[in-house]
């Protein structure tokens, strides 16, 4: 098994044998172009100035490392810290990415961006950035999202966006990126394509790993300054996977940090039950990339489910592929019921109430501090609030809001 | 296949190919449909794989498919009827990556050819990731028919030319299937330029949708190939009679269109 290095992905968008471009002829041109224009961007001074200058002024980042001392005395082992993308303007990481593609668009001087959305982060997050910088959007949302996320599509609305309700195939967040990729393919002179995790074709994979990757250089930074050293284990929760490879990437190459990555376990492992795709998949191609997939007995993409609507997605980044597969990081899952167990306890106990997705990890960083010793440090990439999941952990509880 | 376009050469004919969802309604519409369009002057037909996340076919066709899978059709289904057709004109299937490398470049073609497919279009593999499945076609003598678009440079328009097998497949318009109004004058262009760079034979397709969408490329093109507007006679008709005769109608009006002049 290879060892993992921080150098991908290469020309080819290759992370080891993960990622690549599975497009249609049509799309080539378009992401060479943006291939070309993001590095350009990237090798930019003054391009990072300005995405440094909107994270700290718009976004207020850095966010803190936060020691959590009553979830540390829950676990009665190694030492508890939160990452607090929670924080952010908006409420979770998706910022971080939609500002630095936004930038990226107006720098390419394309007028229009569009995104897929599941449960809505990412759509808040891309409206957002449109509005700051003037430019048209809209967002694919499926028709059954659309229904379960009525207030992150009236936040969509209010910040300017259009929402186009998506009706083919699943209804769900799969089927939003499919229309997307068609609008993009039909009108990429003058439309970017914002996509919101680490997957899709390249070059997308490796730019949003790298906008999301300040989470992973502020914890550094952090952790030296608080701690005096370097954390002995990371844990975030992975959908598509991109607050994890942000998070993950800067310690890629830092050996004696233990990265941990949890997947939706959901109801069960039984096809159908769950979104853990690097847990129960195997290797396939969807949307664009190569990577694990979730797929039935022909080869059809299999459906998902998970209580968190951030993770319910049926594949995941070619580079956590990668990761999977060299052994640098190890990728676990963690049941609706217990990721529900974890909202409660972190909300009565540190004050937090944590997102849906982000209550996965904190479930997995408790079990993991639990066996470890007091000196030891674990962080949680603590990725997004929960505001946005009440009117579904009440409704789980049978208790009603309205 | 190669026999098929030096015969329609030599009679200074062009090749009709209209594309249809293996499955929808359901196979044995699906034979009918081929023996329909084979009897009204056909040359070769598609037929797609249904695949739950199409991303280089249009709405018209996603619904297809979504409709074929909501039966519970399997990808081994379409190879036993397509075994059994016997079809008097080349099939060639269209089909996206992700089933191809399910069960494997090597397996998928083996099947593919027993059961009596000419050919395949993968229409997300780029000539980048195709070096694998190029090869295992070459071994079968199995065609493996790539696209260009508007938007290919031409360097790499010979490249693709070159790994293309039967013939090359020209994307009429920016975007993916689906019916469009009107044919860029750009695809006029780049027919003109691959005549000269290539001898396999040049067929149009992607929003050819009326009949003088095929007379006006009938002049630069081999070949007309016609997807959705098919494909939408399906999704709008229920009874398979009336269906099947209506398809056929428009397949020998665009053939005669094709062959016109």
């Amino acid at each position: 098994m290879p060892t993992a290095t921080p150098t991908v992905p290469d020309i080819h968008g290759r992370f080891g044998a993960y990622g690549g471009r599975f497009v249609p002829e049509t799309l080539m041109y378009a992401l060479r172009q943006l291939t070309e224009q993001y590095d350009a961007a990237r090798n930019d001074p003054e391009f990072q100035k300005q995405f440094d200058y909107y994270l700290k002024h718009y976004v207020g980042r850095p966010s803190p490392l936060f020691f959590a001392e009553r979830l540390t005395k829950q676990a009665g082992g190694a030492r508890i810290y939160l990452k607090r993308e929670d924080l952010n303007h908006t409420g979770a990481h998706k910022i971080n990415n939609s500002m630095g593609q936004a930038l990226l668009t107006k720098r390419m001087g394309k007028p229009r961006v569009i995104a897929e959305t599941g449960a809505g982060q990412h759509g808040v997050a891309t409206a957002t950035a449109a509005a700051l910088f003037g430019l048209q959007c809209q967002v694919y949302m499926g028709e059954e999202d659309v229904r379960r996320q009525k207030l992150n599509v009236f936040r969509m609305k209010a910040l300017g966006a259009e929402v186009v309700t998506v009706t083919s195939g699943s209804r769900t967040l799969r089927d939003a990126i499919n229309e997307a990729m068609r609008d993009w393919m039909a009108t990429v002179e003058r439309t970017h394509y914002i996509i919101g995790s680490v997957v899709g074709p390249h070059p997308f994979p490796g730019m949003v790993r790298d906008f999301q990757s300040v989470i992973g250089t502020e914890t550094k930074e952090q952790c030296l300054k608080q701690l005096g050293r370097l954390p002995d284990v990371v844990v975030a929760c992975v959908g598509g996977g991109s607050n994890a490879a942000g998070m993950f990437y800067p310690f890629i190459g830092e050996h004696d940090v233990e990265l941990v990555g949890v997947e939706a376990g959901g109801r069960g492992p039984t096809t159908g039950d769950h979104a853990a795709t690097l847990n129960f998949g195997k290797p396939g191609v969807l949307h664009g990339t190569f990577s694990y997939v979730l797929q039935d007995t022909d080869g059809q993409t299999a459906p998902v489910h998970s209580v968190s609507a951030g993770l319910d997605y049926p594949a995941v980044g070619p580079e956590h592929s990668y990761w999977k597969d060299s052994g640098r990081v190890r990728y676990t899952h963690v049941s609706d019921a217990n990721a529900l167990e974890g909202f409660a306890l972190c909300s009565k106990l540190e004050g937090i109430l944590p997102a849906l997705e982000t209550a996965h990890a904190v479930v997995e960083a408790l079990r993991i501090a639990a066996q470890r010793s007091h000196d030891d440090a674990v962080v949680i990439c603590f990725s997004g609030r929960g505001d946005k999941d009440c009117f579904e952990v009440a409704r789980l509880l049978g208790q009603s809001i309205d | 296949m190669d026999e098929l376009f030096a015969n329609l050469k030599s009679q200074r004919r062009k090749a009709f190919i209209p594309f249809l969802t293996a499955g929808d309604p359901d196979l044995d519409t699906t034979a009918r449909l081929v023996q329909e369009c084979a009897r009204r002057g056909a040359s070769l037909v598609e037929i797609g794989f249904p695949y739950s996340d199409p991303i280089a076919d249009g709405s018209v066709v996603q619904a297809s498919y979504t409709r074929a899978l909501d039966k519970g059709l399997r990808i081994a289904d379409i190879f036993a009827a397509v075994r059994k057709w016997q079809a008097s004109v080349p099939l060639v299937a269209m089909v996206s990556y992700s089933l191809v490398h399910f069960r494997g470049p090597h397996e998928f073609v083996h099947e593919a050819e027993e059961a009596g497919f000419s050919g395949a279009i993968v229409p997300d593999l780029p000539i980048e990731e195709a070096a694998e499945l190029a090869e295992t076609c070459k071994e079968h003598e199995f065609k493996l028919i790539q696209l260009v678009t508007p938007t290919t440079p031409r360097e790499r328009a010979e490249r693709i030319a070159r790994l293309s097998t039967g013939f090359l497949y020209c994307v009429s318009v920016v975007g993916i299937t689906g019916e469009r109004a009107q044919i860029p004058a750009e695809l006029f262009e780049q027919l003109r330029w691959l005549r000269t760079t290539t001898s396999l034979p040049l067929c149009a397709g992607f929003g050819i949708s009326k009949p003088e969408h095929a007379a006006l490329l009938r002049d630069h093109a081999d070949g007309i190939i016609v997807g959705s507007a098919i494909v939408r006679r399906l999704e709008r008709i229920g009874a398979a009679d009336q269906a099947i005769a209506e398809i056929g109608e428009l397949v020998e009006s665009l053939v005669k269109t094709v062959n016109a002049g």
